[in-house]
């Protein structure tokens, strides 16, 4: 059984008295330590997709199951416990909050998990070093690169040891360059810190760092391919 | 889980980036504390001066008057007609099982004399019984006695006003001063009284005894007549038997048949004071509720701004649930917001009411009470207004759909 399996799940919308279909019957295994692209117009389902996977959202069929556990049925307390565990969140647009400073923002996850104060620096220190932010703790996002901003919402997806990170267009705001450094972190964490990564994107270049992509069309895959090891 | 300590040191930083926003807020409930607190020091300051009005008169007391004079078709006030005699005060006192003691009283102004001083006052003609009637001590030297009443003599207890206005510092018992040009010895000083309910001063007094006063000072065309008596019922549930007692005697006394009026009055002082006091906690009541209604309106002020601030940080709430945020998490944390506005607001308006009722009495000579319970009252009313108010914006703000939240600009 894999870390992720998802067994026909499916998202309709009912806009009115219309219902939209985001999503078609899908069906997808992923394993521990897998790292996924997913690719895509705009549109495609594959944001649904990513909602389902990381607990924001419930499929209106189908069961998915998250480490052997069913989480297609959770309420959304139980969603919640599961987020914070299970999954770690790096957005496109950061999505930091400003005004707060970066250890801070990487203690978020701790705070909801009822870690002494102390624990919860700790291990936000350690996160931000193992993203190379040593010396930037107590900045502002304000006072930050993009680059090194996208860095502290990874950290903060890799404190809580989640083994799964869920990244939807982490590069989409940041330079050719800085995108590279991004990514090879994310590299990095998938081979030696062994995280599942699955990833959406747009650019061919960024799905490159990835082993296995999966491409989705008006709400259903058209292609799922294993890169070949070289 | 919910880590309150970290919750609160959110709630803070979030207050704080909207220092003026805050500020306002708070200002709502600042008022609105300061207000009950005022309000209710301004209530209870005139209830406590009107119960020690009571008490300075003497308690359980009924007046009796003489009935009003007809003269020419012209009615005139009760007390102009003497119809009361000593023999009915005796009488009273004698018959009466509900009654505990009754001063006669005939009096008038006169100007008294000491050495090169003079001074102009009330002299009062009674007995003894006015002491205990009115629950009055004597500061020093000693009452008149029966026997002075029976032999007339001319002996005379002063008012601490008039003592102040003709010895000064100096112990006036066992001097002579003159009443109209008649000497008599200074027997006691009566303690001080203050101000009576009407705002006379109870201490502007000479009480000498009624004999005296009906044969040397106040001699009139009816003698052995009185002008009133205080009556001393027993207790206070005694005071309205009392009245009927007193009645019954005195129209047997004074031969009136049951088609004919009353030629006296008999008036229940303790009572009208009552009211009086019953309408002034009315009133406090009153005061107290407007107020309330000014706190009520901050507590709204509190969550017209959380609401706002809700849908302004939409987007912070959206991140705080993709973490991990619970319902009572996000619930928590915008309730303590609210409770923590409310609560500064409230020791501010505490401080403030403080000051106010301190301005009052102060500047307006108003005699204010600031209750411990009314600071506990205002104080606990302002924390459960930021609850109340807190809830609103907080249960709306823990419904939010995540992946709608994180998409909010």
């Amino acid at each position: 059984m894999g870390l992720i399996e998802a067994r026909g799940i499916s998202k309709t919308y009912s806009l009115g008295e219309v219902d939209v279909r985001a999503l078609c019957p899908t069906s997808l295994t992923i394993e521990a330590a897998e790292f996924i692209a997913i690719m895509g117009p705009s549109g495609s389902g594959k944001s649904t997709l990513m909602n389902i996977l990381g607990c924001l959202d419930k499929p209106s069929s189908g069961t998915y199951l998250l480490d052997s556990v069913e989480a297609g049925g959770l309420d959304r307390d139980q969603r919640a416990e599961i987020r914070n565990k299970k999954i770690g969140f790096v957005f496109q647009g950061f999505n930091l909050l400003s005004r707060t400073s970066a250890i801070e923002n990487v203690e978020l996850p701790l705070l909801y998990d009822g870690l002494s104060a102390q624990e919860r620096r700790q291990r936000a220190l350690t996160a931000l070093k193992k993203v190379g932010l040593e010396g930037r703790e107590y900045h502002h996002p304000n006072q930050l690169s993009g680059g090194q901003q996208q860095r502290v919402a990874i950290a903060r997806a890799l404190v809580n040891n989640a083994p799964i990170i869920l990244a939807d267009e982490p590069t989409g705001n940041l330079d050719t360059k800085t995108s590279a450094e991004i990514m090879d972190l994310f590299v990095d964490l998938n081979t030696h810190a062994k995280i599942t990564i699955i990833l959406v994107t747009h650019e061919p270049d960024i799905a490159a760092y990835s082993k296995r992509i999966i491409r989705f069309l008006d709400g259903c895959i058209v292609s799922d391919e294993v890169k070949k090891t070289e | 889980m919910i880590n309150v300590p970290s919750t609160i040191r959110i709630s803070i930083r979030a207050l704080r980036v909207n220092k003026m926003r805050s500020a306002l807020t708070m200002l709502g409930i600042i008022i609105g504390v300061g207000a009950v607190i005022a309000m209710l020091a301004v209530g209870t300051g005139a209830r406590q001066k009107i119960s020690e009005q009571i008490s300075s008169i003497g308690s359980n007391l009924l007046i009796v008057l003489s009935g009003a004079s007809t003269s020419g078709g012209i009615r005139m006030g009760s007390g102009t007609r003497p119809s009361l005699s000593l023999g009915d005060s005796e009488a009273i006192k004698r018959e009466c099982p509900s009654v505990q003691d009754v001063a006669p009283v005939l009096g008038g102004t006169a100007q008294v004399v000491y050495g090169n001083l003079n001074w102009s006052t009330g002299v009062t003609g009674t007995t003894p019984s006015m002491l205990s009637v009115r629950d009055w001590q004597l500061s020093s030297g000693r009452s008149f006695t029966e026997d002075d009443v029976k032999g007339a003599t001319k002996v005379c207890l002063l008012g601490q006003t008039v003592v102040d206005n003709l010895f000064g510092s100096i112990d006036p018992v066992g001097s002579v001063i003159r009443i109209e040009k008649i000497p008599f010895t200074v027997a006691g000083v009566l303690e001080i009284k203050g101000q009576s309910p009407g705002g006379q001063d109870q201490d502007d007094v000479i009480y000498v005894p009624i004999t005296t006063a009906q044969k040397k000072l106040f001699g009139t065309a009816f003698p052995g007549m009185i002008r009133m008596m205080m009556v001393k019922a027993r207790t206070a549930e005694d005071l309205f038997r009392s009245e009927q007692e007193i009645a019954e005697l005195l129209r047997q006394r004074h031969k009136i048949n049951p088609k004919q009026e009353d030629d006296f009055t008999v008036r229940n002082l303790t009572q009208m004071l009552q009211a009086t006091e019953q309408s002034t906690k009315v009133m406090t009541i009153l005061l107290g509720a407007i107020a309330s209604v000014s706190l009520l309106v901050g507590g709204i002020g509190i969550m017209n701004i959380m609401l706002v601030s809700v849908t302004e940080r939409t987007r912070e709430i959206g991140i705080r649930m993709a973490v991990g945020a619970k319902t009572w998490d996000i619930r928590l944390q915008f309730i303590i917001e609210a409770l923590i506005l409310s609560m500064i607001g409230g020791i501010a308006g505490i401080l403030v009411g403080l000051a106010v009722s301190e301005a009052l009495a102060l500047f307006a000579g108003w005699s204010v009470i600031v209750s411990p319970f009314s600071v506990i009252l205002s104080f606990g009313f302002s924390g459960v207004v930021g609850i109340f108010f807190g809830f609103y914006p907080a249960y709306k703000a823990s419904l939010l759909d995540p992946i709608e939240a994180l998409r909010y600009e």
